[in-house]
């Protein structure tokens, strides 16, 4: 049986293995990592029947342009994504969360997202990349994960074995929302922020800057006056953990964090807006919106609900 | 002990065992962090030691915060694990090539460089926490004499395996990373191995670390 396999013609931004992330490593030094939008990741998985947390191609912005090589395969992009299926010079424009075919010489270019960061690429079948640390999930700092712990390459052959035989035709209707309120835990250190910048943290907009990937958002806004320590006895973060510089702009930890930090935190993303918040683009603002922890937990319960909702309309 | 557990976010418990880094409350945090993940309790993702806070970190869709804490504090581990850290021996060489800070430590603290050696190599050091970049251990404490400040900018990029002081700690970059630490030497050694996929770090919480000073032929020998 001949290989199958994508060559890659163009890497895009940031294209890398993930899968549902590592656990249990923080303590030496190694973030969760995984696929930053994990509603669109479970969302990929399902549409292409595979594993849950089987491995997808996450990219940001910019997409890959692959050329396929091989039998027959299914695969969906997720994500608010632009892209074309070229077919013996025919172009097809792409539909995201559907399954499409892809057929020996077609060229699958994963033009960009709209108004949004990540997009994600399954296939009905399984890349042949290698594990680390229980998790596929590329982590560029620590150079570890699939493809050797590297973004896509230009020209590189991505191996695909285990073919599905069957296939549905999945699809479902599904708009990602864009939102700018960002809902945020007070975090330990609060109180060593001035009663001023306490307030604006939670009034003002800030605009999320070009200094954004994996590891963090960096925003710029106004400056949040710190009145106890600019540094503290460096210690954990956690996704979402919101610090504030000594030069008072906030900085917010996100998959590929640093594992521990010496800045004060003055809150936390709470757990169901996490996804929404690392697909906004930079250039936009945000706003912060204080909420206490019952209502957090509810919230999660809710977007958990809302995940599985979603899963059990594709058909 | 712990003093006080609260929550950071929705998804972690932040336990502080108070203000001051010394090695008896950080021996604390770590005697903690060792229980803690033998106990297995149900959802817990991570658990991250530091100096004088334990961070444990769940997956919200198995359990909460109430949960975990009641959980964590039922954990009864009196006399259950002594802290029992291994002894690290680490070769750095210090040849000017590598030591890329050491006029400015000279200045700074009107020491002559062999007596910042001679100082640096005649301590043991005892690892307070490991990350922030994988692998990296923070060590300490530095005879007080080689107290020094960060770099007033800092080097977008330091050597991998370069040995950095600040204040009364030292550390290993194990991946060539930005950074403002004065830089005294190079070690051969990986302290982070990424083709380990057991153990890839050579140095954990609450081991202890002798470094000793090897030439610039032995630092090439150990590469090859």
């Amino acid at each position: 049986m001949a290989e199958n396999y994508f060559e890659v013609l163009r890497p895009g931004i940031n294209t890398t293995f993930q899968d549902n992330g590592r656990k249990n490593y923080y303590h030496i030094g190694i973030p969760f990592s995984g696929a930053m939008d994990n509603r669109n990741f479970v969302i990929a998985n399902a549409i292409s029947n595979n594993k849950k947390n089987s491995p997808v191609i996450e990219f940001a912005l910019q997409g890959p342009k692959l050329r396929y090589k091989g039998d027959k395969v299914y695969f969906n992009v997720t994500g608010d994504v632009n892209f074309q299926i070229l077919r013996k010079n025919k172009i097809e424009e792409g539909v995201c969360y559907q399954n499409l075919v892809l057929e020996n010489n077609d060229c699958l270019d994963l033009i960009s997202t709209n108004r949004s960061v990540y997009g994600y690429l399954s296939i009905n079948a399984s890349f042949k990349i290698d594990f680390y640390l229980d998790s596929y999930s590329v982590n560029t700092k620590a150079e570890i994960g699939a493809n050797n712990g590297k973004i896509l390459q230009k020209n590189q052959i991505i191996k695909i074995e285990n073919i599905a035989k069957k296939y549905s035709l999945n699809k479902f209707d599904y708009i990602n929302s864009k939102i700018e309120n960002i809902r945020v835990i007070k975090g330990p250190h609060f109180d060593y922020f001035s009663k001023t910048a306490k307030e604006l943290f939670f009034k003002e907009k800030f605009r999320i800057t070009k200094l954004t990937d994996r590891m963090g958002i960096r925003l710029d806004g106004p400056k949040i006056e710190n009145i106890k320590y600019t540094n503290i006895k460096s210690e954990g973060l956690v996704k979402g953990t919101i610090q504030i510089t000594a030069d008072g702009d906030p900085i917010v930890m996100l998959s590929d964090h640093g594992t521990i930090g010496g800045y004060p935190k003055i809150g936390v993303v709470i757990s169901a807006d996490y996804d929404k918040l690392v697909q906004i683009p930079p250039g936009s603002k945000i706003k912060f919106k204080e909420i206490n922890l019952k209502d957090a937990e509810t919230i999660y319960k809710l977007y958990e609900m809302e995940t599985r909702n979603l899963i059990s309309k594709i058909k | 002990m712990i003093k006080n557990i609260s929550n950071l976010g929705d998804a972690a418990l932040y336990c502080d065992f108070g203000n001051d880094v010394n090695r008896e409350i950080n021996l604390n945090v770590i005697q903690f962090f060792k229980n803690i993940k033998k106990s297995n309790i149900p959802g817990i993702t991570n658990i991250t030691p530091s100096y004088n806070k334990l961070i444990i970190s769940f997956d919200l869709s198995i359990t909460n915060f109430d949960k975990i804490k009641t959980e964590v504090e039922q954990l009864n581990f009196k006399n259950e694990i002594v802290n029992e850290g291994n002894l690290i021996k680490i070769p750095v060489c210090c040849d000017n090539d590598f030591a890329l800070d050491i006029k400015r430590l000279e200045k700074l603290l009107n020491l002559e460089k062999e007596e910042i050696y001679k100082k640096f190599f005649s301590k043991k050091y005892y690892c307070y926490m490991t990350g922030f970049i994988a692998g990296m251990p923070f060590l300490g404490d530095l005879n007080d004499s080689l107290y020094a400040r960060r770099l007033d900018t800092p080097r977008v990029k330091v050597p991998k395996n370069s040995i950095g002081l600040t204040e009364q700690f030292c550390n290993i970059y194990t991946f060539e990373s930005p950074g403002g630490w004065n830089i005294i030497g190079k070690t051969p050694l990986d302290i982070f191995d990424n083709k380990n996929n057991t153990s890839p770090n050579l140095i954990n919480p609450g081991d202890t670390i002798s470094f000793f000073q090897i030439s610039k032929s032995e630092f090439e020998k150990k590469y090859g």
